[in-house]
């Protein structure tokens, strides 16, 4: 079980700036997120797009903020886990004991949910049949790829995904693969090399086509896919693999017994304190009279939600405000010599 | 103003003003339409304000814009009528427009 003073659940803008400003006034946190790096949505989701509304910074990319806020936090000891989505929360004496998919358990006084518009999952097929052989035969993500050696795979997908892995399982599986339009998306290397594989007859091609239901007794067996002109072909096949990018969705915390309003969460503007003691939400997740989902009200919300953990993580200390221009403790916090 | 109409998938109609020069979410938005999320803004960059045009608009609105199609093969269940709405700009043209949203986002 970790320890510490506060944990944050997300890693884009609002969550880092949210741990800096915890560390400056002598706070210790860890932070969760579910994607495989840091940077939130603005890595996901827009690493190239300018952004011009940050203060004193006329135009950056989202990849550009990202990497300025991971070294703003340089001076501090900070622990990332990445690749983790939280799961459960419960309160023992006081401190929320909250547990990640992955089985790491933190204790703290004090929860920042800073998840943004919530954590990225997957998107799936439309066929409500497809939920039964989901992780036996119907895969969103590939952990072992042995699995496919000798069978017959259908992908489905038209980005960089789709096309990588039809490519590499095309070694050793029969491939399908099955988009819903003539064009890809991917790197025109990879779009080549699919076609030359096509043309061996290494890769069978199939565009205009979606995934109309999968068939089987129990083990999947074969799935029909629809043209986009309604004309139905049935495939025999072992597995099928959907690359559809990802959407964000609350996920378990929408069960942890937090206010909510449609995606998000409920706080009051002082503490930015959900309606559960010692649980905050800052940055796009949350919501109050006036909230604007700019990135820089994250960082006013998170500087705040810092200060109220204070109160939680040291009940006996008192909380003095300081600028970083002039207090020596932040400076040492900092690494910096003060005058 | 332009009036649009949105039906959602349980069938629920809803005929709303909207200013010009706005696109198809935002008319959905700031009516609280729900069957669309919007979750990245209107940048392009999440398909969750997917709608199926219906046939006889499809070719009277603006055309897609770059990138569009790809996002869109990551939508739920898209079609050959599927836009992103934040896509389809709000003008005089297309008054009357109406779009079916899907099941999901």
């Amino acid at each position: 079980m970790i320890r510490t003073d506060a944990l944050i659940i997300g890693a884009g803008p609002t969550g880092l700036f949210t741990a800096h400003q915890l560390n400056i006034i002598g706070l210790k946190c860890e932070i969760v997120d579910n994607l495989d790096k840091i940077g939130g949505q603005c890595i996901e989701l827009y690493p190239d797009k300018p952004i011009y509304d940050i203060p004193a910074v006329p135009e950056c990319t989202g990849e550009e903020l990202t990497n300025n806020l991971i070294n703003q936090l340089k001076p501090f000891d900070i622990n990332f886990h990445l690749n983790e989505r939280v799961e459960e929360v419960k309160n023992e004496n006081g401190q929320w004991h909250v547990k990640t998919n992955n089985g790491t358990v933190f204790s703290t006084p004090n929860v920042i949910i800073a998840g943004g518009v919530g954590s990225f999952e997957p998107r799936k097929f439309t066929p409500k049949e497809c939920e039964q052989y989901e992780g036996k035969s119907i895969f969103y993500s590939i952990k072992d790829k042995k699995i496919f050696k000798d069978k017959t795979v259908s992908i489905f997908g038209g980005g960089d995904s789709a096309l990588d892995w039809a490519v590499e399982l095309s070694a050793n599986s029969n491939v399908n693969l099955i988009h819903r339009r003539n064009e890809f998306r991917g790197a025109q290397s990879t779009l080549d090399k699919v076609y030359e594989l096509e043309k061996e007859g290494k890769i069978n091609l199939f565009t205009k086509y979606q995934l109309k239901i999968p068939k089987g007794n129990g083990k999947l067996d074969s799935i029909d896919i629809q043209h986009e002109n309604k004309e139905i072909k049935n495939l025999k096949t072992d597995y099928v693999l959907g690359f559809f990018g990802l959407i964000m969705q609350l996920g378990p915390i929408a069960n942890w017994g937090l206010n909510l309003n449609k995606k998000t969460i409920e706080v009051d503007t002082e503490k930015f304190q959900t309606n559960q003691k010692g649980i905050y939400a800052v940055g796009d997740i949350c919501s109050y009279p006036g909230k604007l989902k700019l990135i820089l009200s994250g960082f006013h919300e998170g500087a705040l939600a810092a200060r109220a953990c204070f109160k939680l993580a040291r009940p006996n200390e008192k909380y003095r405000f300081e600028f970083t221009t002039s207090s020596s403790s932040i400076l040492k916090r900092l690494g910096k010599k003060s005058d | 103003m332009p009036k649009i109409t949105y039906i959602e998938n349980n069938g629920k109609s809803h005929t709303v003003e909207v200013d010009k020069g706005l696109t198809v979410m935002e008319g959905a938005v700031q009516n609280n339409i729900s069957g669309i999320d919007a979750d990245c803004g209107g940048s392009m960059a999440c398909a969750t304000c997917h709608v199926y045009v219906k046939e006889e608009w499809y070719n009277k609105i603006n055309e897609k814009s770059e990138g569009e199609d790809d996002m869109l093969d990551q939508a739920h269940n898209p079609n050959k009528f599927s836009r992103l709405s934040c896509q389809i700009s709000v003008t005089d043209e297309i008054d009357g427009l109406v779009v079916d949203l899907p099941e999901k986002q």
